[in-house]
């Protein structure tokens, strides 16, 4: 067994020259990083941890943009011994007071011992940190000169102990940076190991990637993976993907790309969004695995993303499925590979009602579930009810997962980590029912809303909105709602309010989306204020949020009935 | 001119994007930065500037350093006209 390090250091050895990967950034060359250029970068940020004082073992925090620096210091740290963990970095949209309070709830849990950031930044991390916190350094991009030639001596990272942690992983929010997914090499490799093998992946594949690294899609399938296995990875930037979607099939098209992950949200975005023009010249016949992955997976969503491509190439057996989550490293499920997709046709209302999933009557309302697929091979699923015990094939209840590849661990939140097992299942919070080997994700039990990929917790955006004058603490839901057009949830925030005058409700209304957009991860675009006691109060505030957006959803409905 | 191309981007922005028909917004307030317009809607005004005005904004310039408000906006679509 080898450890992350081992293995770079392995690949440099055998392949000195081969293009680990190349980086594709709007408006300069495409830039290709050889394996040598990689072990230099990294050996470069690895002698900066130790000039630094930062020790193997020690959690570093980087929070730098999308490009080289992060490349490199995230190898870097590998290198040193040291565990990574990357930080979204500050959007132009968010408040930096928002963005300090974040920064300092994850300092507070993960207690880092150290912050990597670029110069103009430092001010701004250093005020994030408390008095007598963890972080002992703060470390600026700009002192680092990887251009020196390195020394490979005996960098830290090959003594590292395959059990021992190599990275953590965050998502977003208050909630999201106080819960760090920590995962060791071996679980890392187990899993690159197998879903290397269901992918059924060869020298010639080519990964294309615009997600975002601080995402465990993008972080594991679309840059340790191909880096770690010596697949080569053309990467592109998530600013300039979301701004010309067409990159990514140029990107296809001109590398031979033959796999990629998206979000669901991300076929729609592709289908409507790219003009014939930015299409002149494209060949997706190479692409053989798209899998959709992350959020709620539409097959409406596959079906746009063909139709509007097919014609340059596409291949339908292209589309696959993948049921993913950081704390079993990524994959649990794959999709696609040697069958196609399976599309469940199930009845609505049993669903819904019953917790069945039935398979659909002629004439009833019904519902077309894509399969997730079936569990990769060192994975296994068991669907439980709420007493864990296991239940049948097409009944509904919570996902369970045993594998070789589970997290270590809540990072230094022991209370989470017990409450997420039970008898050595791991209890993903997720439903979902089976049908044979066949894993369908059905909804979510934990508090959670994916917006584009982006994982969401409406606690955070309604303390948020109660930060508005005229918002009330505990009179104010959030909860995501499917949005078909746009492939993806959107959030609705319902908050009571007093005043009946209309200047006033619409001040209320634009302060409470500006602050939630100013404030997190999303776009706030609904917004519906209603009277005193509208609200359905119960003893939980899940179960409130669920009430109150069935009572919402039945108000627009009727609206639009009108 | 300018002042029509205003009104006109002020409507489409509201309707197709904030999804608030009958809001107006001022033709100096910041939309990118405030985070009004998110980032995935910038491609949807890229292409509307396109259709309606003949403009074209290239990706690179979907940015508040680019433009930030609406008479921002308009100069720039009246200087490529």
């Amino acid at each position: 067994m080898l450890n992350f390090s081992q293995l770079l250091l392995e690949n440099y050895r055998d392949a000195p020259d081969k293009t680990a990967l190349t980086v594709l950034l709007s408006g300069k060359p495409d830039q290709p990083i050889t394996y040598t250029d990689l072990i230099r970068g990294a050996a470069a940020w690895d002698a900066a941890y130790t000039r630094a004082g930062v020790l193997p073992g020690e959690v570093v925090i980087l929070i730098l943009q999308h490009g080289f620096d992060l490349i490199y210091a995230y190898w870097g740290a590998i290198l040193h011994g040291a565990i990574p963990s990357i930080m979204p970095f500050l959007t132009e949209k968010l408040q930096p007071e928002r963005y300090r309070s974040d920064l300092a709830s994850l300092i507070s849990i993960t207690r880092p011992e150290c912050l990597v950031t670029y110069r103009e930044f430092a001010s701004e991390a250093r005020a994030a940190v408390p008095d007598g916190s963890s972080v002992r350094v703060v470390m600026l991009s700009e002192d680092v000169d990887i251009s020196i030639t390195p020394d490979l001596a005996a960098p830290g990272g090959l003594e590292r102990a395959p059990e021992s942690i190599v990275l953590l992983q965050h998502s977003s929010g208050t909630t999201g940076l106080q819960k760090g997914v920590a995962l060791s090499h071996q679980a890392v490799l187990n899993q690159l190991r197998t879903y290397a093998k269901t992918l059924h992946l060869v020298d010639s594949d080519v990964v294309v990637s615009w997600l975002p690294l601080y995402h465990d899609m993008g972080l594991i399938a679309g840059f340790l993976m191909p880096i770690l296995l010596r697949i080569p990875l053309v990467l592109l930037s998530p600013f300039d993907w979301v701004r010309a979607p067409y990159r990514l099939m140029q990107a296809v098209t001109h590398y031979k790309g033959t796999l990629s992950w998206l979000p669901n949200f991300a076929y729609n975005f592709c289908a409507q969004k790219i003009r014939d023009r930015d299409l002149q010249g494209v060949d997706l016949s190479s692409w053989r695995v798209i899998s959709n992955c992350s959020e709620p997976m539409r097959y409406a969503s596959h079906q746009a993303f063909y139709e509007r491509f097919k014609a340059y190439g596409l291949k339908e057996s292209a589309l696959c499925t993948c049921y993913a989550m950081a704390e079993n490293v990524f994959a649990v499920t794959q999709g696609g590979l040697d069958a196609p997709v399976m599309v469940d046709e199930i009845d609505r209302d049993a669903m819904q009602s019953q917790k069945l999933a039935k398979p659909a009557e002629e004439g009833n309302a019904s519902v077309k579930m894509l399969s997730a697929g079936i569990p990769i091979s060192n994975t296994q699923v068991k669907i439980v009810d709420e007493r864990h015990r296991d239940v049948g094939d097409r009944t509904i209840g919570e996902v369970a997962l045993h594998s070789d590849c589970m997290l270590t661990e809540y990072y230094h939140r022991p209370d989470a980590t017990a409450k997420a097992f039970t008898r050595g299942w791991f209890l993903t919070g997720d439903y979902g029912y089976k049908v044979g080997d066949q894993v369908y994700v059905a909804g979510r039990k934990k508090e959670m809303i994916i917006v584009g990929g982006k994982n969401v917790y409406p606690m955070d955006l309604e303390e948020l909105a109660m930060q508005v004058k005229g918002v009330h603490p505990g009179r104010v839901v959030a909860f995501g709602v499917f949005n078909e057009t746009v492939g993806t949830e959107e959030v609705v925030i319902v908050a009571e309010v007093e005043t009946r005058s209309q200047e006033e409700r619409e001040r209320i209304a634009d302060e409470i989306r500006q602050t939630v957009t100013r404030g997190s991860a999303i776009a706030l675009r609904h917004v519906l204020l209603v009277e005193p006691r509208w609200l359905i109060k119960t003893s939980s505030g899940k179960n409130a949020r669920m009430a109150n957006k069935d009572k919402y959803l039945k108000q627009i409905a009727k609206e639009n009935d009108i | 001119m300018h002042d029509e191309i205003v009104q006109q981007l002020s409507a489409q922005i509201a309707t197709a994007i904030l999804k608030q028909p009958g809001k107006t917004l001022k033709p100096d307030q910041p939309l990118i930065s405030s985070g009004l317009i998110d980032s995935f809607s910038l491609v949807d005004l890229a292409l509307f500037v396109e259709d309606t005005f003949g403009v074209h904004l290239d990706d690179a310039e979907l940015n508040s350093d680019t433009f930030d408000t609406l008479d921002q906006l308009a100069a720039l679509i009246e200087s490529r006209q």
